[in-house]
């Protein structure tokens, strides 16, 4: 019982991991049908839930289960909320895509959910072993999710891209870890922040290059430029709805493992990431601005559009402040909520049975659906940072703190870019309100509607001080608790 | 001569290059990507049990157990995937994986 009391901050991963369970068995059990798919994936978006929900009834402060291999602060907490809402989300999202195409099946709530297990993991990890555990759970579902839609040849090549580039990026992660195991003598961040404190430079070296492997590993899972190429590729070739969630949930858990990585292991060898983080962040945003200007593909696009969104982030982590920390969570807050409305967007964008990529074929849409283009072109303008949409904020917040630590640089490249990035997203808006209008799409269902609704209301009223009050407050509490 | 530490990373440090090579300068056949991706999660191994003689502490062996583990499941993977792609493309041929590009 005692034992039972003590994994207390793990109860949130727990029922989900024994949710999931349950779920295969009821799925095994029963006729493979569209029907059971679809009991099984309403009743993982309502564990998805519970699970938020036991994590808004723990106690505040932070606990160490597991031997101090597990973490559960505020930090935690935000970003595992987070990633429960992105994964619930792009499961309701997915329900007219995959009944669609037949694919309503009961293994995809339940690869989800485990990915979602991963993610969880990943921002509590506290030691070596439980990072590798974590992301691994969470890729190894993921490979297996891009390559969902297995009649499909795009699919399937997405799904091995990612496989391979994936696997790579664990490999480098994990030699990384050998080293710095090696050179601190122990897998715990806070043995290793110790060790990484005492030591000084240049005695630190076989920590630093570990350090670097690492960050290059990290690197390809939030897809920083120069280790983005995967993106485009699998993004594109993924079934739409297994996209929605890559832009959303595991870029969140990935940039907080960084974070925790950073923040919990690193904090002595602040001069040494800074400079990477850096450079990773002014060439993400710059790649993101320039090469989805001649994307045709909207899914392409929207790859490249996150590619440049991660280097807006890193801007605020290039900080390294309790500031930028936290203009980085909010800015991931407000992403993930701008990339799923687009997406449901995206999915709306069906003619019969066929799903429409092509920019063009957006052409005329305010004619024929005029409230799917105004929430599609907000969510473009709040995309491209355009006060008073919450994207607008969402960039103030991170390129504030960089100003703040005298990163002018980092701060002028960042508006340039999104200023260059801005013509991409306005070209869309061009095209829906002033070309010749094309064929009508199929009219949007409550899912779809639901979440574009959602995602519309927020951009408008993050600025108000109801809504972005709370949430500036809570995000402020997470940074405080990384001690960055 | 006696053999140390430095020996044992250096072996591993061979192997891991091997296996990233392996990765980018094959031009023929995604399994031999699968065979690299394992040569590096064994060097990495190496690493790990050599720091974990040398330094007397028995986590870098847990930690091996778990990635050999884990990397299994991920071969298991990585062949599922392949096995669907060669169903849809008639083909594994690295230079053949060209459908999506820009």
């Amino acid at each position: 019982m005692q034992i039972l009391l003590s994994y207390a901050p793990a109860y949130p991963e727990m029922l989900l991991a024994v949710g999931a369970m349950v779920l295969l068995m009821i799925g095994a059990f029963s006729d493979d049908n569209a029907h059971t798919g679809a009991f099984v994936s309403w009743l993982a978006v309502a564990l998805m839930l519970a699970a938020g929900g036991l994590i808004l009834m723990q106690p505040e402060g932070t606990q160490h289960p597991f031997e101090q291999a597990f973490v559960v602060d505020q930090f935690a907490r935000f970003m595992k909320l987070l990633i429960l809402g992105g994964s619930a989300v792009a499961m309701i999202l997915s329900f007219d895509f995959l009944r669609n195409k037949g694919l309503l099946k009961f293994e995809y709530p339940i690869l989800l959910m485990l990915a979602t297990i991963g993610m969880m993991m990943m921002v509590s990890a506290n030691d070596l072993i439980s990072l590798y555990l974590g992301l691994e759970l969470q890729s190894l579902s993921l490979y297996v999710l891009a390559s969902f839609q297995r009649e499909n040849v795009r699919s399937s090549e997405a799904g091995l891209k990612y496989f391979v580039l994936g696997a790579l990026s664990s490999g480098m992660l994990l030699y990384g870890a050998s080293l710095v195991y090696g050179f601190a003598g122990t897998t715990g961040f806070s043995e290793i922040a110790n060790v990484a404190k005492a030591q000084s430079g240049a005695a630190n070296i076989g920590l630093i290059v570990g350090l670097v492997f690492m960050l290059v590993g990290l690197a390809f899972k939030i897809s920083a430029v120069p280790f983005h190429m995967w993106t485009p590729d699998v993004y594109q070739g993924a079934p739409t709805p297994v996209t929605a969630l890559f832009a959303a949930a595991p870029k969140l858990a990935a940039m907080g493992l960084l974070m925790r990585v950073l923040g919990g292991a690193f904090p002595g060898l602040e001069q040494q990431w800074q400079q990477v983080i850096w450079f990773i962040a002014i060439a993400s945003m710059l790649l993101g601005a320039f090469a989805a200007i001649g994307q045709t593909n909207i899914k392409r696009l929207m790859a490249y559009s996150s590619i440049g969104h991660v280097g807006f982030a890193l801007v605020g982590l290039a900080a390294g402040t309790q500031e930028g920390a936290q203009g980085v969570l909010v800015y991931l807050l407000i992403y993930l909520v701008m990339t799923l409305g687009t997406f449901a967007c995206i999915l709306a964008m069906r003619r019969g049975d066929e799903m429409i990529e092509d920019i063009d074929q957006l052409a005329g849409l305010a004619q024929n659906n005029l409230m799917m283009a105004f929430i599609l072109g907000m969510l473009m303008f709040s995309l491209a940072g355009i006060p008073p949409l919450a994207g607008f904020w969402a960039k103030v917040y991170v390129f504030w703190p960089a100003v703040q630590a005298g990163l002018y640089p980092l701060a002028v490249i960042g508006v340039i870019a999104s200023v260059i990035g801005a013509y991409y997203y306005l070209r869309i808006v061009k095209i829906m309100f002033f070309d010749e209008p094309r064929e009508k799409f199929v009219p949007i269902s409550a899912n779809l509607g639901f979440v574009m609704g959602a995602a519309l209301i927020f951009i408008f009223a993050f600025a108000l001080p109801q809504l972005g009050g709370p949430i500036i407050d809570a995000a402020s509490a997470a940074a405080k608790s990384l001690r960055l | 001569m006696d053999i140390g530490l430095g020996h044992y990373l250096t072996v591993a440090a061979c192997l891991f290059t091997l296996g990233i090579f392996g990765i980018f300068l094959n031009r023929k056949n995604v399994i031999v990507i699968l065979m690299s991706v394992e040569l590096m999660l064994l060097a990495v191994n190496i690493n790990l049990v050599a720091f974990s003689y040398f330094l007397n502490d028995l986590t870098g062996q847990v930690f091996a157990l778990f990635i050999l583990t884990v990397a299994a499941a991920e071969a298991a993977i990585g062949l599922a995937i392949i096995v669907v792609y060669y169903r849809n493309r008639g083909s594994i041929d690295v230079d053949d994986i060209n459908m999506m590009k820009g």
